[in-house]
């Protein structure tokens, strides 16, 4: 084999070895019924590529269901020369790596200030990328130390949302949208974006999220970026400390020291 | 219970003092300030139920109708019962779809009218409370028919967001091992300030909490407890904007426990800190009277902070529950005081530490159903690490005679259990409680060792914090992020407006009741201990 394919390693090289286990809602009570779960087992594993493959281990599960241990040998060749990395405009950061950068970056608070607008009622998103409590066993941005949340809850208007950013100097405002009849989401993002730009100098960073938008949309909703369903709080945060704390010689939108650091002990 | 760490009695004696010290004025400010959920609970107990087409719920539209035309700090029963028997509502459901069309004039009576007033609402409170009485009985009754499994107790959590697809599965649980079915509530319902209606079928992350649901499940688990001739206790969350009208539903529905921290809240929600500590006393007098098992939740605390150096606050969160629980009627048997097992595997004598804190809590709350939480935070998707350290939690839990086992997940923070997960999750603990469930009997730590010493550090550390938090007060240690390292300010958050100060003539028939059973002695039903929990220690 050379450089550009692998194997899996078991115990040598090449021998192309793994492990998988999984259930079959089949039962695992009398004899047949064992030869007839453990032979779909085999089934499954060789579909999937499994050859030769053996049941290590199978166990019933109440009346309906067998879990199995399965090891076996694969012949898939991985080539790396294809293999695609996901490409993500900003690093995953740890909590600790976005605080520090925070304060190298930005050299105090990065203050969010997010909202639910108009109808909305919905918090559940914002409230899971926002409170301590978090989502996806991730803590929220409150639980970061170097960032500053303010939360306003739901049904905020667009004006309120507004005159609060500016009263807080926000360096981000995230709007959550759940509320999708009649493009309701898109029709709210555009507003934010247009009354933040009516506004004039200096415009946070704008953040819209809810299940239904698509992250491709950033540019033609006017806001600098989008997370659809399944966004996690590391994720904001992680973009944030990107776009907002990078280096000094900063890509950065708002440059830090353009602003008085006030209030937060 | 043995005592195993030779702690100075006086050391303890003097902590309970400092809680109690620094939880009179919080107790003074729920004695004398009332809130909207309250208000609505009242409103409940009296079996008040349904909601507008809207979904609204009547409980929030009599309320609200109150509060605006006579304001809230006499009490709503006062002027709702008032305009009941004068106005010629059929029922309260029938005032209430008339103050939700603005057509009830709602007046605080004086004189005969008030007397009459209060006369309607004490009966219609009496006839609430007498259902939780009954409520009381037949659990106890259920048990006696089937049996009480012996601690610890296992504790499963389903979660589809769909009543009808978590009822088999709580069912299919239950079979399998567990003691306690928990249904994890839908992402975000703490925030609302109303109870979703009816049974449902979508949430996020969970299932919305409803008086409903409540009954679909409890029927269902008597169907398995009467199969498997043992009792299956349900669980549900009295907690966030709605927590006493989620604690009377509680009780109405006959749930066997329900997580009710003083604190938590305010912490983890960003819910206004005296608007927590007036619903949790109301809904501590519930829980009290309806048998309920609470669980309070300083396990959260070390999600945030480090569990080594935050140990003193669980410690110091735990007496302060206690001391909230017992002012509000609660019994020791009644007090599931929650911990965790949240050390970083990676720091040398890690387990050592687990046993020394565990042990601690297991000594300073003899008396008390613990709840023990598994490790989460250390858990990394490495699912055969995990499912090594989730035996070393159950081996902790049954060394320092841990009484509620939450049952530990190898794909923790990974995705919602397989079946396979949770079936190998009780295997694991099977294995643990058959091959060392008395090794209990000889774990005597080395006097002056490292366990016994780490837990007199912990006891040392908590009276420090103790001490502190009387000298600045408690609303003050919250927002100064004492707990969970989060700064929680007195007069921030979320509910504040719907706190409001008690007028001299305040009424409410509902805590009249409470707090009366409660004086009345040992005699008392309310006095007992809520099950034989402890007594096979």
């Amino acid at each position: 084999m050379t450089g550009a394919f692998v194997r899996p390693y078991g115990d040598t090289t090449g021998d192309g070895r793994v492990q998988v286990s999984f259930t079959l809602p089949l039962p695992f009570g009398t004899q047949s019924e064992k030869a007839l779960a453990e032979g779909a087992a085999m089934q499954l594993a060789a579909k999937m590529g499994l050859d030769p493959a053996m049941v290590v281990h199978a166990k019933g599960m109440g009346p309906d269901f067998t879990f199995f241990v399965v090891y076996g040998r694969v012949s898939h060749l991985v080539d790396l020369s294809q293999v695609i990395v996901a490409e993500r405009e900003f690093p995953l950061l740890s909590p600790a790596e976005v605080n520090l950068r925070i304060r190298t970056g930005l050299g105090r608070k990065l203050v969010v200030v997010g909202a639910c607008i108009g109808t909305d009622a919905h918090t559940v998103g914002i409230d899971a990328i926002l409170n301590v409590k978090g989502h996806a066993g991730e803590k929220g941005l409150e639980y970061y130390r170097e960032v500053r949340v303010v939360n306003l809850g739901s049904q905020v208007a667009v004006p309120d949302l507004v005159a609060r950013a500016r009263a807080e100097s926000a360096d981000a405002v995230l709007v959550s949208q759940v509320v999708t009849q009649r493009d309701a989401h898109i029709d709210g993002a555009r507003k934010v974006a247009a009354a933040f730009d009516a506004a004039g100098p200096p415009r946070p960073v704008l953040v819209v999220g809810g299940p239904r938008f698509d992250p491709s949309m950033a540019a033609s909703l006017g806001v600098d970026k989008v997370f659809g369903r399944g966004t996690t709080p590391g994720e904001v945060a992680s973009y944030l400390a990107h776009v907002l704390a990078s280096d000094a010689s900063g890509s950065s939108r708002v440059p830090a020291g353009t602003r008085e650091t006030t209030g937060e002990p | 219970m043995r005592a195993r760490l030779n702690l100075d009695p006086s050391q303890v004696r003097r902590a309970r003092d400092l809680a109690a010290r620094a939880g009179q004025p919080i107790v003074e400010i729920a004695r004398t300030h009332t809130t909207v959920s309250v208000e609505r609970a009242v409103l409940r107990l009296a079996g008040l139920r349904g909601a507008d087409a809207n979904g609204m719920p009547w409980v929030n539209h009599v309320v609200d109708a109150v509060r605006a035309a006579v304001g809230l700090e006499h009490g709503v029963a006062l002027p709702a019962w008032h305009a009941l028997v004068t106005q010629g509502h059929e029922s309260l459901a029938a005032l209430a779809a008339a103050a939700a069309h603005g057509t009830v004039a709602f007046r605080l009576p004086v004189g005969e009218d008030a007397a009459a007033a209060r006369s309607a609402a004490s009966a219609a409170l009496v006839g609430g409370i007498a259902r939780i009485d009954a409520n009381r009985v037949r659990r106890d009754r259920l048990i006696a028919e089937t049996a009480d499994p012996p601690t610890p107790w296992i504790y499963l959590i389903v979660a589809t967001g769909d009543i009808y697809e978590d009822i088999p599965q709580a069912q299919a649980a239950a079979r399998e091992g567990a003691d306690v079915i928990a249904v994890i509530r839908s992402t975000g319902q703490s925030l609302l300030d109303y109870v979703p209606e009816g049974a449902t079928r979508e949430g996020f992350a969970g299932t919305y909490a409803t008086q409903e649901n409540f009954a679909l499940m409890r029927a269902a688990l008597d169907k398995t407890s009467r199969e498997l001739g043992r009792y299956v206790r349900l669980t549900n969350y009295a907690s966030g904007l709605c927590m006493p009208e989620i604690a009377a539903l509680a009780g109405l529905e006959r749930l066997d426990m329900m997580l009710n921290d003083c604190m938590y809240g305010i912490i983890f929600r960003d819910i206004n800190p005296r608007r927590t500590f007036i619903d949790q006393r109301f809904s501590r007098q519930v829980h009290a009277r309806a048998g309920i098992i609470i669980n309070t939740g300083e396990d959260n605390y070390l999600t945030t902070a480090d569990a080594i150096d935050a140990a003193h606050t669980v410690v110091v969160s735990q007496l302060l529950n206690e001391y909230f629980g017992k002012e509000a009627g609660l019994t020791d048997g009644q007090l599931g005081l929650g911990h965790a097992f949240e050390i970083n595997p990676a720091v040398p004598d890690s387990f050592l530490y687990e046993l020394a804190h565990a042990q601690l809590v297991r000594e300073l709350f003899p008396d008390a159903p613990l709840k023990y939480m598994p490790p989460t935070k250390h858990m990394t998707g490495n699912v055969f690490a995990g499912y090594l350290l989730d035996a070393f939690f159950n081996l902790c839990g049954v060394m320092t005679d841990q009484s509620i086992l939450l049952i530990g997940m190898m794909t923790e923070g990974i995705h919602t259990p397989f079946l396979s997960d949770r079936d190998l999750a009780l295997e694991n603990v099977r294995y643990v409680r058959d091959a060392a469930g008395r090794l209990g009997e000889s774990f005597v730590p080395a006097p002056g060792g490292f366990i016994e010493r780490r837990a007199g550090q912990v006891l040392e550390e908590s009276l420090a914090l103790l001490r502190r938090i009387c000298d600045d007060g408690l609303l003050n240690a919250i927002a100064d992020g004492t707990f969970g390292i989060t700064r929680r300010p007195a007069d921030g958050g979320r509910g504040l407006d719907g706190v409001i100060m008690r007028a001299d003539d305040y009424f409410n028939p509902a805590s009249d009741i409470l707090e009366r059973r409660e004086r009345a002695g040992s005699a008392d039903p309310a006095s007992r201990p809520a099950s034989p929990v402890g007594a096979d220690r």
